[in-house]
């Protein structure tokens, strides 16, 4: 009896083996991994295309933009996705990746509500990051701590806001979040606090966004560079990818998820930018070639 | 063939003759329906241990080869950081300037390493007052009925995922150190306190085990000599019981020590020396689950990572090896 019940484990083991292996040699199936700012919208753009390809298999996960590129590198998956260059991430050669910018998202510094200030200068921001400025009465405010709520290091909405507002200075060492809606909760109920989340997140009247220069943090204002905290979500895929993933990557780039999906999750198109940012974060106009 | 078969023929001719209690299955078989094949051939008995042992060799070299590896993995991407990044090892333990993005001399992670332990000891600390209590409640107090009720609420309590305990303590214990002690609430003592809740019942389980195990006579000697009841638990049972007591401590203290997600909630993470209990900081779990997504596999701050890790699994191994020796002390 008991060798019958161990020829059907060893059977079921096989078949579980089996089962594995298959999925994993399913050659069809396009495994996007990353930012989890890009995880939303690659999540319902997948479910998408499953509806109008049915012989395509998307499979999303997060785990940061560093995982990420990392892993597209290693050829382990398809599609890496970033909210950085990888030109700027240490260990990425990024000639042997090709970028596909999909989506532009904005970043807002937000504080808590008694603080009483709607407006910064930069360099304000800057020194209040930089521990420069301790208290809230020294840029305009009531006299009351300033507790700074940074990202996660190596996040990439932390990298955009230090590239574009530290000019390459040290932010001080504080607490660190690592999601949008953690920071926003503590924001929300930690008098004295600041912090900076992406623009989807920021529509809520119980946090104070920040103007930064008088410029209002707006998708309008984001397409001429005007306001200049945002970032581009990226799509990396090996250099000359398969017919599968050029499809996907047309995909998103089209009409349907530029039009529809990404306005609606509360991102920029591609399409309506009016300046090019590369990665040494050098603006340019884009000419009338587009 | 044939000859072969004409021994074996004999031989039982000849067991068969000189048996002295006739056997029932030499008989039935009789010397011409000798099977060869079967007699000369592994029995299914044979063959199923043959079967047995096989699976279990297999499956304990699998594990084997798995702890090996796991062990060798960490091990040697933690080790990079030293060999390759050329990291002092001394500078790593004692320095507080984390940011291995900027090289090599800032690595140190002597900030984590205080806070793991800060936040370890001081909810080992918490829980054993009262894990003690309710264990003793429980063996020595309340009746069977109460004690299979409070053991079946332990467990209830350990069967609680740590996310729903870090997410308790984000929404009740941070908010409610906020207005009291003011600062963001997060740190150490939101840390503790969540740990608390979460080693209790691995302490007190253990602890009813240590208590139970104590001969009864020791009681019966403790009463006849007019003790109360009282002070027969304090002067017979827990100092008999104290070895045991304290491997269940230990092993509360490692389950605090690696806890990643709860604490990473509510700890603040923050780098930072912590100034008091209620100032954010960082334990060295919690800084792995939040930094793992963002580093490049192979760079140094994924290989500084990786250090961490060779570190947590370095003080699982002291802890175990602490259990053994306080128990080896008990067994004296």
């Amino acid at each position: 009896m008991p060798k019958k019940v161990v020829s059907k484990l060893l059977a079921l083991l096989f078949l579980i083996l089996f089962f594995v292996v298959g999925c994993a040699n399913n050659s069809s199936k396009i495994t996007i991994v990353g930012s989890s700012a890009m995880q939303l919208l690659a999540e319902q753009a997948g479910n998408d295309y499953r509806l109008s390809h049915p012989n395509s298999n998307i499979v999303v996960q997060g785990g940061g933009s560093g995982t990420g590129l990392s892993q597209v590198q290693a050829g382990a998956v398809q599609i890496g996705t970033s909210d950085v260059y990888a030109e700027t991430q240490n260990g990425i050669n990024a000639k042997k990746l090709q970028d596909h910018l999909i989506a532009v998202v904005g970043i807002v510094p937000i504080v808590n509500k008694d603080v009483g200030i709607k407006n910064l200068t930069k360099a304000q921001l800057r020194d209040i990051f930089t521990g420069k400025v301790t208290n809230w009465k020294e840029v305009g405010g009531k006299n009351e701590a300033i507790t700074v709520i940074n990202r996660s290091k190596g996040s990439g909405t932390r990298k955009s806001f230090e590239d574009l507002i530290l000019d390459n200075k040290k932010a001080i060492r504080s607490q660190e979040q690592d999601s949008n809606g953690t920071v926003k909760k503590i924001v929300n109920s930690t008098p004295g606090t600041i912090s900076y989340i992406s623009f989807p997140y920021a529509n809520d009247k119980h946090i104070q966004k920040i103007s930064i220069d008088h410029v209002q943090p707006t998708n309008k204002n984001i397409t001429t560079n005007k306001w200049q905290l945002w970032s581009y979500e990226h799509m990396y895929t090996k250099k000359n990818p398969d017919k599968k993933t050029r499809a996907f990557i047309k995909y998103m780039l089209g009409n349907k998820v530029q039009k529809d999906l990404i306005p609606k999750i509360g991102y920029l198109s591609i399409n309506d930018m009016k300046v090019i940012r590369n990665s040494q974060n050098k603006v340019t106009k884009i000419g009338n070639s587009r | 063939m044939n000859k072969k078969k004409d021994e074996l023929k004999q031989i039982v001719n000849e067991a068969i003759a000189n048996q002295e209690v006739p056997h029932v299955k030499l008989n039935k078989i009789g010397p011409d329906d000798v099977d060869v094949d079967k007699l000369t051939k592994p029995s299914k008995e044979t063959r199923q241990e043959y079967w047995g042992k096989g699976l279990t060799y297999f499956a304990i070299g699998l594990i084997i080869i798995l702890v090996v590896s796991i062990i060798g993995f960490i091990g040697a991407h933690g080790l990079s950081t030293f060999f390759v990044d050329h990291v002092n090892v001394f500078h790593f333990l004692t320095s507080t300037d984390w940011d291995p993005g900027d090289g090599k001399n800032h690595v140190g992670a002597a900030a984590m390493i205080v806070t793991s332990f800060a936040v370890t000891l001081l909810a080992a600390l918490v829980a054993t007052p009262f894990a003690i209590a309710v264990a003793l409640f429980m063996t020595e107090y309340t009746s069977k009925k109460g004690a299979n009720f409070l053991q079946s609420v332990m467990e209830l309590l350990v069967g609680i995922p740590s996310v729903v305990y870090g997410f308790l303590g984000l929404t009740i214990i941070v908010p409610a150190i906020r207005t009291i002690f003011g600062g963001t609430g997060f740190g150490i003592l939101a840390a503790t306190l969540v740990l608390f809740v979460m080693v209790l019942p691995t302490i007190t389980s253990l602890t009813v085990d240590a208590l139970k195990a104590i001969p009864k006579h020791f009681r019966q000697a403790s009463a006849a000599l007019g003790a109360t009841h009282w002070q027969t638990i304090y002067k017979v049972v827990l100092p008999v019981a104290t070895p045991r007591i304290l491997t269940a401590v230990i092993f509360g203290m490692a389950r605090a020590f690696g806890e990643a997600l709860a604490v990473q909630m509510v700890i603040g993470n923050a780098v930072l020396m912590p100034q008091n209990l209620i100032s954010p900081s960082a334990t060295l779990t919690s800084q792995l689950t939040s930094q793992m997504g963002n580093t490049v596999m192979g760079t140094l701050p994924n290989n500084a990572l990786w250090s961490l890790a060779l570190l947590l699994l370095i003080m699982s191994l002291v802890f175990n090896f602490l259990v053994r020796l306080v128990g080896k002390k008990g067994q004296k």
